[in-house]
């Protein structure tokens, strides 16, 4: 007779018997997440920049990006894209939901995080760069971005440790990702003890190193007087 | 369209949806109350207590700071005997959010000059009158803006109570959908959605951003 213990012993030599679907589950969320990230480094960059730009017209495109992304809950937006473009006959698998969803989401923190960095640059290194004939892209492009991403390394960070976190929403939408198949296994077998916990130790994984290393990073800086970005707003 | 609107919104859909809302709220008011008591106790005991609770808040802290908000909801909702699986969810939410609030008040703690502490102790202060009296009002100044941030995040996260089935506000926007069959109707259904979640926490942000501004003008 078993133990009934959610913890008991025999319920983790299961789940190890079972590895391989949280196995393939992890290599999952790991593949959506670096590929989320690098859409919304992409979109973050763009919005970023327009979000600084003289002109209004593109400000306000990035202001209305940045507004209805932030405002409206990630699952919603997962929803419509998983529901609702399925109904208007965009089939988009969960996979691509997932970069996607999640990438375009995070975009727009990125974008107010680059936003930040490039209001936190002293406005002599735009003028000496004007005065030297470098025009606004070269301006951005050689002088202000390259300078920009020591001070907003830690935010960033922070964005990615977020952005791993909330693909796990893929799990609603029976997404194959680490959390679903952690718990498609624990629902299957009753083991949700275990099955949670692995769950919770491969993201922590993840998650703690990036995290650890914003914090040290973001000391070093400040230790050296550098510019910090430091936006309260943008927590999520 | 209007057809579609008037298969959508009749009136026990739209009292359904509202009832979600309410829910939703609820949730989150209470929420938030109950993890800005508990964060503000973890994030003064982690910064000021070195040696066992300090650790154990700051081991706290890091673990739910770095593990999915959805895994929390699960776990709770199926290792804790008893109670309704409403409150269990919450209960994650309430546990998550709590860990952000910590690391918060934290960063204002650490924005307070040491001068003040010295200067209330020097005037017969004992700790922690110096904390309620002098060093908690000006850190909860400091940190409006970030906590109500995070108010928008936690209604947000709401959201995530859905995929346990509570009948908050978007769990009963898609028993609504279930209804319908229109894409036009489907369309209606997540924009209202959307519009209802945007204009609560746009009109939050707003706030956010105004506090801010006016206390970076006063610095």
């Amino acid at each position: 007779m078993n133990s009934t213990n959610p913890f008991a012993l025999w319920r983790w030599e299961a789940l190890f018997q079972n590895f391989d679907n949280v196995g393939s589950g992890f290599l999952r969320t790991f593949q959506v997440a670096v590929l989320a990230l690098a859409l919304s480094l992409i979109v973050g960059m763009i919005i970023g920049i327009l979000s600084t730009a003289q002109n209004w017209v593109p400000r306000s495109i990035a202001r209305v990006y940045v507004e209805i992304f932030q405002n409206i809950p990630l699952l919603i937006q997962i929803f419509f894209m998983y529901n609702g473009l399925a109904m208007a006959g965009l089939v988009l698998s969960e996979f691509t939901i997932g970069v996607v969803g999640v990438g375009l989401y995070h975009g727009a923190y990125v974008g107010e995080v680059v936003r930040a960095g490039i209001l936190s640059m002293p406005k002599g290194q735009h003028e000496a760069a004007y005065s030297q004939g470098f025009n606004y892209t070269q301006t951005m492009r050689y002088i202000i971005l390259p300078q920009m991403v020591k001070s907003i390394l830690p935010p960033l960070t922070n964005q990615a440790v977020n952005l791993i976190k909330n693909t796990s929403v893929l799990a609603i939408i029976a997404g194959a990702d680490l959390m679903y198949a952690a718990d498609s296994y624990a629902s299957s077998s009753l083991n949700y003890g275990p099955a949670y916990v692995l769950a919770g130790l491969l993201y922590f994984l993840l998650c703690f190193p990036l995290a650890t290393f914003s914090r040290k990073y973001e000391e070093k800086l400040k230790k050296n007087d550098s510019i910090v970005v430091d936006i309260p707003e943008v927590m999520e | 369209m209007i057809e579609s609107m008037k298969t959508v919104f009749t009136q026990p859909n739209v009292l359904f949806l509202l009832d979600g809302l309410k829910t939703s709220l609820l949730i989150s008011l209470a929420v938030v109350i109950l993890s800005i008591i508990f964060g503000t106790l973890l994030g003064l005991v982690r910064n000021y207590e070195r040696r066992f609770f300090g650790k154990v808040a700051g081991f706290y802290i890091e673990l739910f700071r770095n593990t999915p908000l959805l895994l929390w909801m699960l776990g709770c909702a199926f290792l804790i005997p008893g109670s309704t699986i409403l409150v269990k969810g919450s209960f994650a939410l309430f546990l998550y959010t709590a860990a952000v609030v910590a690391e918060i008040v934290r960063g204002g703690l650490n924005a307070i000059p040491k001068g003040q502490f010295e200067a209330a102790h020097s005037q017969g202060f004992s700790f922690f009158q110096s904390l309620w009296y002098i060093i908690l009002p000006q850190t909860f100044k400091k940190i409006i803006p970030s906590l109500l941030s995070q108010v928008i995040t936690t209604i947000k996260d709401t959201s995530f109570l859905a995929g346990l089935g509570i009948m908050e506000f978007t769990r009963s926007g898609q028993v609504i959908l279930g209804k319908v069959t229109k894409t036009s109707e489907v369309f209606l259904i997540y924009g209202f959605l959307a519009l209802v979640y945007f204009l609560i926490c746009f009109t939050l942000s707003v706030l956010v951003r105004n506090w801010h501004n006016r206390n970076s003008e006063n610095v």
